[in-house]
């Protein structure tokens, strides 16, 4: 069975490594500032006991005051699982740094959260729009675009 | 004079008998060998994700048929699973059972189609054995269509079980199938699997190393074929599927031949659980009661299920309204493209076509 | 020797007819027995409705076909263009006029180098298939066309050569003279000759598991992807022609024509009947396997039909010099052929594997 492990325990661990980084933690996610999500994004994929090294999904939510920006982390050797999340507050032009040179796996999901939600991941070697052509105006998923 | 010679671009485009879909590949060619291969998608996005965003939850389902039109039932399992957890409805267990036999179904029936145009692909051009798998699938079509009506988009599995009972004459008929089913893999084992030219053009190529499998996030029978032995059913089980007593195949090595060896290995052990699960059958009703319309409360759920080409998973956000906030797809065929441009590079174009073709996408799928 | 009324004139415009007559129904012929019989092998009936059994289905095809648009690409090369699909066609109806169909009858009855005449010709519809590869000014096209020149060049020599063994046996190149050389069939004298025959010949006419060159799997139709209408019409034509072409030319080398028992004027039936099983050996390889790749279809002329050819023209030799090929030699024969398939099958390697890219 895939133990999904509490947030607030992880949150725990990060603290040892990176207090400042967390943002709140709660049973399901642990929440990280965007600035330092790639340190902590390594810091789990390094971390013996944690050793995240499957990425299964990087999605992204409008809630109207910030853009949130989910991953689903998995470990294939200790079969656990972690929800880890950031968050953007600029709407006009939100960033959060790109993890493709840890997980190869992110780089069309990260194109993808770009072409629909308008999320710039930077250091991303080609980030492109994915499904819609490139002149397209707008970013479809967001809760203000119909 | 000096002789010069220059790469060139050759676009495989979205209208080619080959890319099982509307896919583009801009390849650029030194001769025959691939030197670059850059994949374009998009040209069937429908925007499923935002459409799910104005439908209440049951009314959701219909859209996530259109997934992986070839794997109808499994796309409607793995949303209804994550609307399950979200709101924490129960489902009986006649239904789960149900799921299961129309789950293995579905993943032979995927399956058959996926050799098939391997196949296809690689040069029995005369559709032979993919006429062959097709007699097979057209077994597995009717018995769909005996219990929902429907031969492609299913549309069968509601929140909180499925949507009505199988009628009197499947029972015998799919008894009959699962009967049938493995001497028919055998005979297809006897008709290809020494063939000196499919083993010439399939071994050893297109090969995707294991640690590159995991870092790129490849999942479903991709995976298992690089060696390693990862599938929610048995990992992370969901429905019923720990009652069961089945094997996952793996390859050793990760080429293009392990993948279709795989894929024939699962056919097998997806009418073995068949078989058990039919004699497991149990009786009752096959959806639990549930409001008209579901107000789940606010929260997150992610759920997840093995679906024939990888590890589907559906991201639902809930407000407490009749809608999903957000339901984000994780499609596994979108994922395992990402390794497609390592491992076409160095081969010619011959094997670009069938690696790519290993690979099995559905591009209802990558492209939403 | 003219046949009606001792006319050169009569003669040649009667064998005309009979020869151009006897390709198109030929070729309409094929094309059916090709639907009918891949059938069965794919778990299905063939074409039934056009006519009683299927037959009109060819007909049918052709009607389909001439009226179609003639679409010539925008950039292409015009005349180049148009004369590719005349060029393919040549070789087919020049192969067929010196076949002989009955004891000195033919279009060009009993031409003394018959075979060395029919393996010039046939190299000509190289020319064709580049050309067209060339005009249509796409790059799916030019591909193939470079596939065609490298795999119909290196197959022309196992051919030649599987040829030459049985000259050497009947020790004359006109094919009436061969095709009375000898009372045992040469496929039973030279089995290896006729079996690299038949492999060069498939992949002479683009067939089978050779028939990368219009791999609809990878390069859409090959070198005919811009041909519509009357041109595309000749392009088809010209395949199932060579196809009739090559099964003529193996009746008559390896089975001996149009000898057969009974009477001595049905001898033009018992040459159908041979062509017909060639060709229906010729339809079980295509619909059985999956294709070969360019660099295995190369390594399969170089390193394993052209050894062989060249084995089985000394064997065939010192056959000849020794023995003057009796009976019982069919014998010895078989168990050197099957010898040397074993063992080059278990030595030989299809083809390369990946290219070290320097990205």
């Amino acid at each position: 069975m895939t133990k999904p492990l509490l947030g607030q325990e992880v949150a725990k661990q990060i603290a040892e490594y990176l207090p400042e980084a967390i943002i709140e933690s709660n049973e399901t996610a642990v929440t990280v500032r965007s600035e330092s999500l790639f340190q902590i994004a390594q810091f789990l994929k390094t971390t013996p006991g944690l050793e995240f090294d499957y990425l299964t999904g990087i999605t992204s939510v409008d809630y109207l005051d910030y853009l949130e920006v989910v991953y689903h982390l998995t470990s294939i050797e200790h079969n656990h699982s972690l929800v880890l999340k950031t968050r953007c507050h600029n709407r006009e032009n939100p960033s959060v740094p790109s993890v493709v040179s840890l997980w190869c796996g992110a780089d069309f999901q990260e194109r993808e959260v770009y072409d629909l939600m308008g999320i710039t991941f930077l250091d991303h070697p080609n980030l492109k729009r994915l499904f819609l052509w490139e002149g397209f105006e707008g970013h479809p998923l967001r809760r203000d675009y119909l | 004079m000096e002789l010069r010679t220059e790469p060139f671009v050759l676009n495989m485009g979205p209208q080619h008998p080959s890319t099982h879909g509307v896919f583009r590949m801009r390849v650029t060619f030194d001769g025959e060998v691939v030197v670059d291969m850059e994949p374009i998608f998009g040209y069937l996005h429908r925007g499923i994700e935002k459409l799910a965003e104005t439908r209440t939850y049951t009314q959701v389902i219909p859209l996530t048929d259109r997934l992986d039109y070839l794997a109808s039932m499994t796309n409607n399992h793995a949303y209804v699973l994550a609307v399950e957890k979200l709101a924490g409805i129960p489902v009986p267990e006649r239904a789960e059972y149900l799921r299961v036999i129309m789950d293995e179904l579905m993943r032979i029936s995927s399956h058959l189609m996926a050799v098939g145009f391997f196949l296809n692909d690689l040069g029995c051009s005369v559709y032979t054995p993919l006429l062959y798998m097709y007699r097979e699938r057209e077994k597995i079509l009717d018995l769909f269509e005996m219990v929902c009506g429907q031969r492609l988009t299913y549309n069968y599995m509601r929140i909180g079980g499925v949507s009505h009972d199988i009628p009197e004459e499947f029972m015998p008929a799919l008894k009959k199938f699962v009967a049938e089913m493995p001497s028919f893999i055998d005979e297809y084992d006897q008709l290809l699997a020494e063939n000196e030219i499919l083993l010439a053009r399939t071994k050893g190529v297109g090969i995707l190393p294991r640690e590159l499998a995991i870092n790129a996030s490849a999942s479903g029978p991709v995976l298992r074929a690089s060696g390693i032995k990862w599938d929610i059913r048995k990992k992370d089980p969901y429905s019923v599927y720990e009652r069961f007593d089945f094997e996952i195949p793996t390859g050793k090595v990760g080429d293009t031949y392990d993948r279709y060896r795989v894929r024939i290995q699962e056919m097998r052990q997806s009418a073995h659980i068949l078989e058990q699960a039919i004699e497991q059958l149990p009786s009752g009703e096959v959806q639990s009661k549930m409001p008209h319309l579901l107000h789940p409360p606010v929260g997150e759920a992610y759920g997840h299920i093995e679906a024939p080409r990888g590890e589907l998973g559906f991201y639902l956000v809930s407000d407490n309204s009749i809608a999903p906030y957000r339901c984000h797809i994780r499609a596994p065929t979108l994922i395992n493209l990402t390794a497609l441009r390592d491992m076409v590079i160095g081969w010619k174009l011959a094997d670009a076509i069938i690696i790519f073709g290993s690979i099995d996408i559905i591009l209802g799928e990558v492209d939403r | 020797m003219l046949w009606p009324l001792d006319n050169y004139w009569a003669h040649f415009g009667v064998f005309t007819v009979i020869v151009l007559g006897f390709f198109l129904i030929g070729v309409m012929a094929f094309t059916y027995v090709e639907r009918r019989g891949f059938g069965p092998f794919q778990l299905r009936l063939g074409p039934n409705r056009a006519g009683p059994f299927g037959v009109l289905q060819p007909v049918a095809d052709a009607i389909k076909v001439l009226l179609k648009e003639d679409i010539v690409p925008a950039r292409a090369d015009k005349w180049v263009h148009w004369l590719a699909s005349v060029i393919v066609l040549l070789p087919v109806l020049l192969i067929l006029a010196v076949i002989p169909f009955h004891k000195g009858h033919g279009l060009i009855p009993d031409l003394n180098i018959g075979i060395l005449y029919v393996v010039a010709v046939s190299a000509l519809g190289v020319m064709g298939i580049f050309m067209a590869g060339w005009a249509s000014n796409n790059k799916y096209s030019l591909i193939a066309a470079m596939r065609v020149v490298a795999t119909m060049v290196s197959y022309e020599i196992p051919l030649v050569l599987s040829i030459i063994g049985v000259v050497l046996i009947s020790g004359s190149l006109s094919l009436n003279d061969i095709v009375e050389g000898h009372t045992i069939p040469f496929f039973l004298l030279t089995p290896l000759g006729f079996l690299v025959f038949l492999l060069s010949a498939m992949a002479e006419i683009n067939r089978g598991p050779f028939d990368l060159l219009e791999a609809d799997s990878e390069l859409v139709a090959g070198f005919h992807t811009e041909y519509s209408g009357m041109k595309f019409a000749l392009f088809y034509l010209a395949e199932y022609g060579h196809a009739l072409a090559m099964s003529a030319i193996a009746a008559t080398l390896f089975f001996r024509g149009w000898v057969g028992p009974g009477s001595e004027y049905i001898g033009v039936l018992w040459f159908l009947v041979k062509m017909l099983f060639i060709f229906i050996l010729l339809i079980w390889m295509r619909v059985t396997f999956p294709r070969l790749r360019i660099d295995q279809l190369m390594g399969f002329a170089w390193k394993c039909l052209f050894p062989l050819a060249l084995i089985n023209l000394l064997i065939v030799g010192v056959e000849v010099v020794a023995w003057e090929a009796p009976w019982w030699i069919i014998f010895v024969n078989f168990a050197v052929a099957g010898g040397l398939i074993l063992l080059w099958s278990r030595f030989f390697k299809l083809g390369g594997g990946r290219v070290e890219v320097r990205v």
